[in-house]
């Protein structure tokens, strides 16, 4: 079975979603429940770290695609950061770049909401 | 040649062993890393979408994946049993409009034609599927001979 956890953490008004492991059309849904429950309690400035991520396909990034819109209707945004080469270059493909905003670390994503 | 064979059922939870078996029989091939990695991808995209679509989720159908390598080319074919599938129905994506539709499907046929070198389907309806994935090789082998 694949190998995929999160962890949230809060910093103000900031949400951090921490990925680790292989995400794929198995693990994806719990990526899903993460971004649900931050909806649900208005939590809408949303930072997804991906330095642990070690794997990603497309059900993966689709989880990206389908709170977006919700998010940033509700003047939020999800941010992106610590993408290894690897799983940048997979975003790159799709044309994700044009769409997200993408950090190398952590801090500056969270830093960006801030300003 | 070489050739090795995985057979599992067609659930999300075995796409890791997937992954593995494909991994480790490129390794064998001599694949250069980086290539491994984006087979990887591509037969994770080709067994998600097998499924999802061909098998509607139904968690017990069969998926036959073959690696096949010979000192120019690395091949996989999976096979299932399921719904036959139309690869020439399935747009090119283009992603501001999956955003503004909340669209999301498609991407992994995209991801497939742009990390491998071919990307074939056979259909035989009412009997099988046959996703052929493969990509060239460089001739650098020194255990070629």
């Amino acid at each position: 079975m694949a190998d995929f956890n999160t962890s949230i953490k809060e910093q103000g008004a900031v949400s951090i979603i921490n990925l680790k492991g292989y995400l794929d059309a198995h693990t994806a849904p719990i990526l899903e429940n993460n971004f649900v429950e931050l909806i649900d309690n208005n939590r809408f400035n949303i930072v997804v770290d991906f330095k642990d991520l070690a794997y990603i396909s497309s059900a993966g990034l689709g989880v990206f695609m389908a709170y977006i819109e919700k998010i940033r209707e509700s003047k939020g945004d999800i941010k992106l950061s610590g993408m290894t080469d690897k799983v940048y270059n997979i975003f790159d493909l799709l044309g994700f770049p044009l769409l997200y905003e993408i950090f190398k670390s952590e801090d500056e994503a969270v830093k960006k909401f801030i300003e | 040649m070489k050739t090795k064979k995985l057979s599992v059922k067609s659930r999300t939870e075995n796409l890791s062993s997937i992954r593995d078996f494909v991994s480790s029989s490129a390794v064998e091939a001599g694949v250069p890393p980086d290539v491994v990695e984006n087979i990887i991808l591509a037969v994770d995209e080709a067994c998600t979408n097998i499924i999802k679509h061909a098998y509607k989720s139904y968690p017990d159908g069969e998926m036959i994946i073959k690696t096949k390598s010979t000192n120019t080319k690395f091949t996989i074919s999976i096979t299932d049993y399921g719904n036959s599938f139309q690869a020439d129905a399935v747009p090119e994506p283009d992603l501001q409009k999956y955003y503004r539709q909340k669209r999301v499907g498609g991407l992994g046929m995209y991801l497939m034609k742009t990390l491998m070198d071919d990307v074939k389907y056979v259909s035989i309806p009412g009997k099988r599927n046959e996703v052929l994935l493969s990509k060239n090789l460089k001739i650098t082998h020194t255990n070629a001979r």
